[in-house]
């Protein structure tokens, strides 16, 4: 019998409903409770610093070129030594959608997404983060990295002493 | 007191009649009749009749009205102020019919002064007696009636296979 | 006629009372819903004003009362006002014929717990929820929006449909207990309730009482996926507030009629008897809820069909198995 069968159906679901009322419930009282985010959660950007403890950005805009809502903006400066870095560095939070794609895009891991996600505030101008907001005294993700150890023109060591680097090669020698 | 409140239903079944009549919008008309059609339930309370009084509301104001609504809300009729007021020739019947009425009434009026009998209250039980013993013949070719419109209304609902 | 002074002042207590204890349940049904509905989807629900939230409901209005009230451009001043109130107060006067309680006996005054004994109480229940319908009809329709007006054509051949069905399934409660008097309904059922002989007529009569105060399988006229909010779309403030706290008048009322008709009222055994009765009306309160946690919306066609080809000619078939079966006990 097809209504009997509809009338099964229907208790099956109230049944289902009821076992669900003495069921723990899965919220969480934010601001009493918060969640711990895993490591890898994207949100509030930092800026990070090498384990010697010199800027890792280097102002190239590849983070503000793969920025998909132009949210990213910087002023390139040079150092003494052709050592290049950000004179200003600028991220407008209130745009950010946190997609990560600047940290990718960063060949320096300078910039690295942290799980800190509240970013609430009462005036939009604060979402506005300067350099010294988002420039942190630690390397972030990876405690070792140091560009310029790796390649990198003679700025802050001579050229072919990096760590896979070999020494550069006497192009007018005939020596092999 | 019953008398107060009499005269008051009385003002505003006719208040409420003659609105509905000469107001322009269906909607605020219906609204006026259903308003009349209340206080003249509440009349047949006082004149010991509940019985007719709840018909009065659950029939009258609770369905046919209503029905009236759902058309009047289905069919878009525009602006209604643009309608215009019959002929004094059109008029000429209804008030005949109606000034028969009246002259009915007021002569009813005076021979009968006195107060509604309200010490017997007519019980749904005598009323039901009346109803189909006396007039049990009348009753049976108006249910009869009623079955050849619900025939009538299931006919011409019914679904068309041959398109 | 006259009157004794003690009885119209008891008369204005109980009236007070039942509208205390009335508006009071439904703030507070509309609190358990959200609690319930929150538990079913595993949910906390309301939990931050007082004590488990239990002054949700004060905060609620506190909101409603000071929201702006405003009416749409081209409403229909007076009616688009007077709307809510007739949604509301006619489920309220329905209250007015249902017995809560056994007589009490108080210095040789026996006190109906009943604020009017009418003899006509089941046709007043009636008369009163079709009269319900003006308030959803004229509210979409005085609002000047197509949601709204789709609404109340909706909830109108909605409520003309179902209403039908409640009444005929009332019909055998009626024949056994022989009066149209709620009290005297309720005192034939102190042996055995009606569910017992009328199992079919209360499942219609429940379906049908859903589907009167536009609770959710049958809640097309403020289906808000389709229609928004239905007829209250354009309301806000006290007026919407009146439209909600309605419907859940309309839930205890009805309920209170359901338990009335077929539950044996205020009987039961051990515990007093406005005990009973309250607990048959939050039963049904629960269920209420229970149901619109589970069920999904019905289509409009599968609406009217249920309606029209099923409850009503079950109610009929009922009315008439029923009579045979009272001819032949005799």
């Amino acid at each position: 019998m097809q209504i009997l069968k509809d009338i099964y159906a229907l208790l099956i679901g109230m049944w289902t409903t009821w076992k669900h009322i003495f069921r723990r419930p899965v919220t969480i009282q934010y601001p009493e409770e918060k969640r711990q985010p895993y490591p890898r959660y994207r949100a509030r950007i930092v800026l990070t610093r090498d384990p010697e403890g010199g800027e890792r950005c280097v102002a190239c805009q590849l983070c503000s070129a793969a920025c998909p809502v132009d949210c990213i903006t910087m002023q390139p400066a040079e150092g003494e030594g052709g050592r290049r870095y950000a004179a200003w560095f600028r991220i407008n939070f209130s745009r950010c959608i946190f997609c990560g794609l600047c940290a990718e895009a960063c060949p320096t891991l300078a910039i690295q997404m942290t799980p800190d996600y509240e970013l609430c505030t009462r005036d939009i101008m604060d979402l506005l983060y300067e350099k010294e907001d988002l420039l942190i005294n630690g390397c972030g993700k990876d405690p070792v990295y140091n560009f310029y150890h790796h390649a990198g023109i003679a700025v802050t060591q001579p050229r072919g002493s990096g760590g896979e680097e070999l020494s550069p090669v006497d192009v007018r020698g005939l020596m092999p | 007191m019953e008398a107060y409140l009499f005269y008051i239903l009385a003002v505003v079944t006719v208040i409420g009649t003659v609105m509905a009549i000469t107001e322009q919008h269906p909607v605020h008309a219906i609204v006026y009749l259903v308003t009349s059609f209340f206080s003249l339930a509440m009349i047949f309370f006082l004149l010991s009749a509940p019985l007719i009084a709840m018909f009065e509301v659950i029939i009258y104001a609770g369905a046919v009205m209503v029905l009236f609504m759902f058309v009047i809300m289905m069919l878009d009729l525009g602006r209604p102020s643009e309608a215009s007021r019959p002929f004094l020739r059109r008029w000429a019947l209804p008030m005949l019919l109606g000034g028969i009425i009246l002259v009915s009434i007021v002569t009813v009026a005076v021979n009968h002064i006195s107060s509604p009998d309200t010490s017997r209250m007519i019980s749904i039980n005598d009323f039901s007696v009346v109803l189909f013993r006396k007039y049990g013949v009348a009753i049976e070719i108006i249910s009869m009636q009623l079955l050849f419109a619900v025939v009538g209304a299931l006919y011409l609902g019914r679904k068309r296979d041959d398109r | 006629m006259s009157y004794d002074p003690i009885d119209i002042a008891l008369i204005l207590g109980k009236i007070g009372l039942v509208f205390f204890v009335i508006l009071t349940l439904a703030a507070y049904l509309v609190f358990a819903e959200r609690k319930v509905l929150a538990w079913i989807q595993d949910r906390k629900g309301p939990n931050r004003v007082g004590p488990f939230g239990l002054l949700q409901p004060l905060a609620d209005l506190v909101k409603l009362l000071t929201k702006e009230d405003f009416r749409p451009v081209g409403a229909d001043k007076w009616l688009f006002y007077l709307a809510p109130a007739m949604a509301a107060i006619p489920a309220i006067m329905i209250f007015s014929v249902i017995p809560f309680g056994a007589p009490l006996t108080l210095f040789s005054h026996t006190i109906p717990l009943q604020v009017a004994d009418l003899n006509v109480g089941l046709l007043l229940f009636l008369a009163l929820s079709s009269i319900a319908v003006y308030g959803v009809a004229l509210g979409g329709w005085a609002s000047n929006s197509k949601y709204a007006l789709l609404g109340s054509i909706r909830g109108l051949a909605q409520l003309i449909s179902y209403e039908l069905s409640m009444g005929l399934s009332l019909v055998p409660v009626v024949m056994l207990a022989r009066s149209f008097r709620l009290s005297d309904i309720v005192a034939a059922q102190s042996g055995c309730w009606f569910i017992v002989y009328q199992p079919l007529a209360f499942l219609i009569f429940l379906i049908s009482i859903a589907a009167e105060c536009k609770r959710i399988p049958f809640d097309l006229p403020e289906a808000e996926g389709e229609l928004v909010a239905g007829f209250h779309t354009e309301y806000s403030g006290m007026r919407f507030g009146l439209f909600f706290v309605g419907e859940y008048i309309n839930i205890i009322v009805l309920g209170g009629l359901a338990a009335t008709f077929f539950l044996g009222g205020w009987h039961g055994p051990l515990l007093p008897p406005v005990v009973w009765f309250s607990g048959k009306v939050l039963a049904f309160a629960f269920l209420f809820i229970w149901v619109r946690g589970t069920l999904p919306r019905l289509r409009y066609d599968q609406l009217m069909h249920f309606g029209w080809k099923v409850l009503t000619p079950l109610a009929l078939v009922n009315i008439l198995a029923t009579g045979w079966f009272l001819v032949l006990k005799g």
